[in-house]
């Protein structure tokens, strides 16, 4: 039966995370921009909303149960607030859900519990390659039988918090597909860039290239189940983090355009600003919606959950994109200025169509 | 709970409706595109069986002060979606309570109701049509010049004035017994606060059919011009009070028309998506039998441009889709939805245009051949970013309710 409201539970989740996106995330985020840093204490705090604990079943040491949907309206109200701290705060997610959703029960039981019982630590994932087409379905990285062991062999990018990650999971090509592997930190071969990467946003965010030259890891490290799940549940995740992030830079603009004098009226009074505003609110809303779908189709094992999640998120790139420049446009010359946040929101607009791996629900 | 299946009920409608619309519209869809002016009374005849047969009196289902979940106008956006994939122009000749029905249901009294509505019970097919543009206005109500004067002796509304673009205006009055809802000022002066709303019967003397409209698409639906003149109806043919109240800009009169705008435009809007997803499925199978399927999950850089074409045109039309299901499901739901609605008929107006018109470009000199439906669906599509609000008007709602603006803050 159609429904297209959250249920109480999620509602009170929402609040919460709320609340911690207004008054802590955004409030930070312009800062840690520029210092090119997250405070500590903010990721925490954030971190005790527990929204990845409530994924993990109580047999692992969470106290829930995985629901996309859930996830991707916490992933929304998160980069509402700011992107990077949102992917700083989901960022064990990257480790434990591939886990939880294509792990072995011998790896659940492994690893989740130590993801989630202690306070917030570095568990990353490296998907990204540096090319221009790059393709999580044909990796460049590769991974070779040899004996018990695989061999790992490749180079990666975007990889966050890799020199702090007490484990990841790396993507590679296993004979045709793309299977996940777990690789602990300190495994020989393994090597993190010697300097953070320079890229045109997410600055609060370290980044690092990471070299696996032969990393040798046991085959047991190897993630059983398929890649197809842990992509659809990225690709879903980024796609709502675009809306949360779309939905600031509408707000601001809007609250901007309203509060502005020109002519003798307020910006938002001139039909050109306003259709251009509630083109802006309409998109938002309608790829709200099929990123809803895509998490719904996830949760209720649909066939077509793979299809869904990837035109949810190549709909949610490019409404991301012509949000975040509208905002700015809007604006005019202070949209250009750092002081306001709209140019960050469109450095983070653009990087959509290259972050799926970034975030998971 | 966010849920996005289909409920049950609906799902048995819809696969009804799917077999009327494969087999009863598709197969005359071009025979009635070239003959304009010709009723396609088989699908009319059909239609109107059946929905006896369910014990109806229009598709949209009344289902009154039942208890539990109303369904109504979700059932009713599902089927006119695909009714309208078989055929746009046909649909429009649904007989049974539109849009003047809409207008008697949103402002009528009991008594009205019964007394208008159950004429669609009756052994023939009967058409209702609404009369609110004029040669001077469209969307632009609040500057309509019919008038509605009162006869105090003879307790009857005198009304003139000059319709145009009236849907189904013909089949109303003309080729059934059916009735028009013209809408008029009881008082020029009062500006929106005059606008009220009339039922004019089939056979009222004064009350003439003049023109019949030769169209880009959807042709096998009329639309006609109506001259009033003079024209007497009964004093109980007004819906809404006869009083004229402009204390707090109250404009009761308007906010009628515009309040069945919000169950309105949304179902405009299905039958945008219903188009729009007819051209898609043709597209697609056109290119797979060219050996060009569509691959999905890769990134663009390795599309070709057909595949983002279809790609994209795939995201705007479920997108489209579920912003219609939501201001129905809203609207079922007693939330106020005005927002949606009009959002929606932004969204699906522009996305069965976008679509449309790839689909013939992409197939070039097939998409121009009239051996194909491409062409026509791409003529049928405009009117959907046109009538029930043009795009425009219908940004202009959005932005009003985002901005928090009034009309005279927004013009």
């Amino acid at each position: 039966m159609y429904s297209f409201e959250p249920s109480d539970e999620q509602k009170m989740l929402i609040d919460a995370i709320s609340r911690y996106a207004t008054n802590d995330l955004r409030k930070a985020a312009h800062d840690a921009e520029e210092n090119k840093e997250l405070p500590p204490k903010l990721i925490s705090k954030g971190w005790e909303l527990g929204v990845l604990q409530a994924s993990i079943p109580e047999a692992y040491g969470g106290f829930g149960e995985r629901s996309a949907v859930t996830g991707a309206l916490a992933a929304e109200e998160l980069a509402f607030g700011d992107l990077a701290g949102a992917l700083a705060v989901g960022l064990p997610g990257l480790f434990a859900l591939p886990i939880l959703v294509s792990g072995s029960e011998e790896q659940k039981q492994q690893y989740l519990p130590q993801v989630i019982a202690a306070d917030w630590k570095a568990y990353t994932a490296a998907l990204i390659e540096a090319s221009f087409d790059f393709d999580p379905n044909e990796l460049k990285t590769t991974a070779k039988a040899e004996g018990s062991d695989y061999i790992l062999t490749g180079e990666k990018t975007f990889v966050p918090f890799a020199d702090k990650a007490e484990a990841m999971i790396v993507y590679a090509s296993l004979e045709k597909g793309t299977k996940a592997f777990i690789v602990p930190k300190g495994t020989a071969g393994l090597k993190v860039g010697a300097e953070r990467e320079k890229l045109m946003g997410l600055n609060a965010i370290p980044f690092f290239k990471v070299t696996l030259e032969g990393v040798k890891i046991p085959k047991a490290n190897l993630l059983p189940g398929d890649f197809a799940p842990v992509l659809d549940s990225s690709r879903v995740a980024v796609a709502a983090m675009a809306i949360g992030v779309a939905k600031a830079a509408f707000e601001y603009s809007r609250d901007y355009a309203k509060d502005r004098d020109v002519f003798g009226v307020k910006v938002a009074q001139k039909q050109a600003i306003a259709f251009m505003l509630a083109e802006m609110a309409t998109e938002i809303e309608a790829i709200r919606l099929l990123v809803w779908e895509a998490a719904w189709a996830i949760d209720n094992k649909k066939e077509d959950a793979s299809q869904k999640a990837y035109l949810a998120v190549t709909g949610a790139v490019d409404m991301a994109m012509m949000v975040t420049d509208r905002a700015v446009q809007i604006l005019g010359g202070h949209g250009y200025i750092r002081e306001h946040p709209v140019e960050l929101w469109m450095r983070n607009g653009r990087g959509f169509a290259t972050f799926t791996g970034l975030a998971m629900v | 709970m966010i849920d996005f299946e289909i409920p049950e009920k609906i799902a048995g409608t819809r696969l009804v409706v799917e077999t009327v619309a494969v087999n009863m519209m598709r197969p005359v869809s071009r025979y009635f595109d070239e003959h304009e002016h010709e009723i396609p009374w088989d699908y009319i005849n059909f239609m109107h069986t059946a929905t006896r047969a369910m014990g109806g009196t229009s598709m949209a289902a009344s289902e009154g002060k039942k208890e539990g979940p109303h369904f109504g106008f979700q059932r009713l956006a599902v089927m006119v979606e695909v009714l309208s994939w078989g055929d746009a122009g046909i649909y429009l000749d649904t007989p049974g309570g539109m849009l003047g029905s809409a207008a008697v249901s949103a402002a009528g009294t009991p008594e009205q109701k019964e007394r208008f509505l159950k004429r669609f019970r009756g052994e023939k097919p009967v058409f209702d049509a609404m009369c609110m543009t004029e040669p001077q206005c469209g969307s632009d109500t609040s500057a309509i010049r019919a008038t509605a004067v009162l006869d105090k002796e003879k307790k009857e509304w005198v009304l003139n004035g000059e319709k145009i673009f009236v849907t189904s205006g013909h089949k109303a009055m003309l080729d059934s017994e059916g009735f028009i809802v013209v809408w008029a000022t009881i008082d020029p002066k009062a500006g929106r606060a005059g606008m009220r709303s009339f039922v004019v019967e089939a056979k009222t003397p004064g009350c003439q059919v003049t023109k019949m409209e030769h169209k880009l698409g959807i042709r096998a639906s009329d639309t006609v011009s109506i001259v009033l003149q003079d024209c007497r109806v009964p004093y109980e043919n007004i819906l809404g009070s006869p009083e004229v109240v402009t204390a707090d800009k109250a404009t009761t009169g308007f906010k009628g028309a515009m309040a069945t705008f919000d169950a309105t435009r949304p179902i405009v809007a299905a039958q945008a998506i219903g188009l729009a997803r007819a051209t898609l499925e043709l597209l697609k199978e056109m290119l797979t039998e060219r050996g060009v399927p569509i691959r999905y999950g890769l990134p663009r850089q390795k599309l070709t441009s057909i595949e983002k074409d279809v790609i994209e045109m795939e995201i705007q039309l479920r997108s489209a889709w579920w912003l219609v299901l939501k201001a129905v499901w809203m609207m079922d739901n007693g939330k106020p939805n005005s927002l949606e609605s009009s959002m929606a008929k932004v969204r699906a107006g522009d996305v069965v245009n976008r679509i449309t018109q790839k689909a013939v470009e992409i197939m070039g000199p097939l998409g121009y051949n009239r051996e194909y439906l491409l062409e026509k669906w791409f003529r049928d599509a405009k009117i959907s970013d046109i009538y029930e609000g043009t795009g425009q008007i219908n940004r202009l709602v959005v932005a009003r309710q985002i901005l928090g603006y009034r009309s005279s803050e927004l013009r």
